[in-house]
């Protein structure tokens, strides 16, 4: 019998997944003493070979479009750091009939932080308690103030830029200097002060001064492709280090879980996993769980974890497994600025993304639909890239010295805005196990079911009002959606932001929640889940900085309980 | 900029630098060896490609076009990858020839200067499928070519020079907008 293997080695806690939140709980818990073995469905990160930062299109032979073109119409171009893929060849997922939604899925140390926007809003003290304030939804067991102070180690740890701005219910964090605007953010500005739209200086995971040993950012604009000086956040390169230089960290790479095996005492005590490599079966045990595979993953674990004590999956006597999925609500518009043309060639590159953004603006006012969203924005003088030119070519047509010359005096002309906004939870959208369906590895794969409610179509269309509005008061002209919405209309595919939540939340009352106000399976002591499952509601904020706050707070109450014996 | 190069220089692995300017050389080092050989496009079809790539973005004053760009070698990369492009291109260009030969009595290639340019006046522009059906697919494969022409020059070290784009280097600090009227 396996139980009485004398050679069995015991880690005090495995997690599952090495992104934000399982990088964040391998921190913490390492450091805090205990031994931790990670599972990490992919291969690990090499840095110094896995990223093309400072490479010029010219350089690779497919000039960043990737073999056959095919980056030329995904989310990763060549250049990308290793992240993930919308369709990942021998793993799939299903659509329920009348259902359309997008999975992106990473197979990687460091996981979807190896790519992710670095953008690092905290959520508001409202947004905790959106229930009580509206009707909708549900609220969360724990406050703001809860979990701020999770917020500010997380902050003073991975480095974050901005401005104390006192925005109502964007709360202030514990900020970097932010960088200065490019000269697309001062037009932009200038036209909200008009419109009475906040527009203040983004919050990023960029350091702009050394910290913990990492360099200033050197202002490539190239975050998504990795940086080898880690100036920016990456699970893999700010987390994973220091849990490995405790002595006290294991990561098992191209394991993909399969289980969770429950005892007969009713706890977790190991985990059954496919080593890829060699697809062969194995099992890791450990004293405690922390799951931490992405939201849908982790569900899709959880309903896979079958025994008789739960026939419905592990920690899942609610059902509430896999329901009450949730996206951010995305929208986007360009615009054409005829003042840019005039601008003298510069530097505009700046760090990987915005320097400036726009919070939720009209928060505590009557507006058509509930909740919020910010605006994200961007464009300008980036480096010429494949596709780039596409919508002159089509506005323009023709060929020779003329389309030449317009392209040439279009360039840098553009500003995209993205909204991203709070989707309520409803009954018609959540993930469960397909009856008929496997992946190579024999694990049964999640079906998806999706609809949009009317707030959040609503929400949708007062964006595009609102990017039209700021096209127009700074001068420009609208020129299409930033990027082609398989879903009819103005909003973005479920699943397409890639700001999945809420599938195995937390909750006071164990019959509508599968985890307690500590991210504690109520039905599993010893088992949690640390990404952004737990979460009860999908604030317009992206939700990377609290999957890691979250965890940071999680993995504290883990090490409180091994130190009194209670695992 | 050279002392912000040197001092951030020293944060970065070297190897790092030095794996990627290998595999860079590893690439390109199989298309410089002597003439290049097409690997979808007949000899025939890469010269039709070639002139077209140079038709649409030209030399000019103020740069090079799309050849010595490299257009037609990255679109014949990356049609020998994609079936979809073989056919869209592959096709296209075979449709463009027996177009010409129909119209002209030659392929695209040995038509005069001004044959070539009223063919290309005609499937340069949606408006005219519109009005002449038998157009249509040759707009498509115009329209497609373009944008793939557009990615080999601006991606291209002459094309980003052209644009101006100045970037992709180390800073201590990023300056911001440069002080401009009127913004």
């Amino acid at each position: 019998m396996q139980q009485s293997n004398p050679r069995r080695k015991i880690f005090d806690v495995c997690v599952i997944g090495s992104g934000a939140g399982g990088g964040t709980a391998a921190k913490v818990l390492t450091e805090g003493g205990l031994s931790v073995v990670m599972l990490e469905a992919g291969p690990r990160l090499h840095p110094e070979t896995d990223f093309k930062e400072h490479v010029w299109p010219y350089e690779l032979a497919h000039r960043g479009a990737g073999v056959g073109a095919r980056a030329r119409f995904q989310l990763n171009d060549e250049f990308m750091a290793p992240n993930g893929f919308w369709d990942i060849e021998g793993e799939p997922y299903t659509t329920a009939p009348g259902s359309t939604f997008r999975w992106f899925r990473s197979r990687i140390e460091g996981g979807r932080t190896n790519h992710w926007g670095r953008i690092a809003l905290r959520f508001g003290e409202a947004d905790f308690r959106a229930h009580s304030r509206d009707g909708m939804g549900h609220d969360w067991p724990i406050t703001y103030d809860q979990l701020a102070p999770f917020y500010d180690k997380v902050e003073s740890y991975i480095g974050v830029f901005g401005s104390k701005d006192n925005i109502p219910n964007a709360p202030d964090g514990v900020f970097l200097p932010p960088p200065r605007p490019r000269c697309t953010e001062t037009i932009i500005k200038k036209a909200c002060d008009h419109l009475n739209i906040t527009c203040i200086p983004s919050r990023m995971a960029i350091l702009t001064k050394p910290l913990n040993g990492r360099p200033a950012c050197h202002y490539c604009a190239q975050c998504g492709r990795g940086c080898i000086s880690a100036s920016n956040f990456s699970s893999s390169q700010v987390m994973i280090p220091v849990a490995q230089a405790t002595g006290r960290f294991t990561l098992i790479a191209n394991a993909m879980a399969r289980e969770i095996v429950v005892g007969k005492d009713g706890k977790a005590e190991a985990v059954s996993y496919i080593d890829k490599s060699t697809r062969s079966e194995n099992r890791v045990y450990a004293k405690a769980f922390v799951v931490a595979a992405s939201a849908c993953e982790t569900a899709r674990l959880l309903l896979n974890s079958r025994s008789p004590s739960f026939p419905d999956g592990v920690a899942n006597s609610s059902g509430v497994v896999g329901r009450y999925l949730t996206d951010s609500v995305g929208s986007d518009l360009a615009g054409y600025f005829p003042q840019l043309e005039k601008m003298p060639a510069h530097n505009h590159d700046g760090v990987g993304g915005m320097h400036m953004y726009m919070p939720w603006w009209r928060f505590g006012k009557k507006n058509d639909f509930l909740r919020g969203y910010h605006i994200e924005f961007g464009g300008g003088r980036d480096m010429p890239g494949v596709g780039g030119f596409d919508g002159v070519c089509a506005e323009n047509e023709g060929y020779g010295v003329g389309l030449k010359q317009k392209c040439r005096s279009s360039y840098g002309t553009f500003i995209g805005f993205s909204g991203r906004g709070e989707m309520i939870p409803n009954d018609k959208s959540y993930c469960e196990l397909d009856p008929n369906v496997i992946d190579q590895w024999g694990i049964p794969v999640l079906r998806f079911h999706w609809q949009w409610g009317e707030n959040e179509i609503r929400m949708a269309e007062d964006m595009q009002d609102t990017f039209r509005s700021i096209v127009e008061a700074a001068g420009g002209t609208v020129r299409g959606g930033t990027r082609r919405h398989s879903h009819a209309g103005n909003i973005s595919t479920g699943g397409e932001i890639i700001h999945e939540v809420g599938t195995v939340r937390m909750g006071n009352d164990p019959k509508t929640s599968a985890l307690n106000k500590n991210c504690q399976a109520h039905d599993v002591k010893n088992l949690f889940v640390a990404d952004a499952a737990p979460f009860v509601s999908n604030p317009d904020k992206n939700p990377t900085l609290s999957i890691m706050a979250l965890s940071w707070r999680t993995s504290e109450y883990l090490l409180d309980q091994a130190k009194k014996g209670e695992l | 900029m050279g002392a912000a190069l040197g001092s951030v220089l020293r944060a970065i692995p070297l190897q790092a630098a030095e794996y990627a300017h290998s595999i860079i050389e590893a690439e390109n080092a199989d298309d410089k060896a002597g003439g290049y050989a097409p690997r979808f496009f007949t000899p025939h079809q890469f010269g039709t490609l070639q002139l077209l790539c140079e038709t649409i973005f030209p030399a000019d004053a103020d740069s090079g076009g799309a050849k010595e760009a490299g257009a037609p070698e990255f679109i014949d990369l990356i049609t020998s990858e994609n079936s979809d492009f073989q056919l869209k291109l592959g096709g296209g260009i075979m449709w463009l020839d027996s177009t010409c030969a129909d119209r002209y009595g030659s392929p695209y290639l040995e038509c005069t200067h001004e044959q070539q340019k009223e063919i290309l006046d005609s499937i340069a522009y949606r408006r005219n499928a519109a009005r002449d059906k038998s157009l249509s697919q040759g707009v498509e494969f115009f329209s497609l070519l373009r944008s793939l022409t557009s990615d080999g020059f601006f991606t291209s070290k002459i094309g980003i020079k052209y644009l101006g784009y100045i970037g992709n280097s180390f800073l201590t600090h990023f300056p911001g907008c440069p002080p401009v009227p009127g913004v």
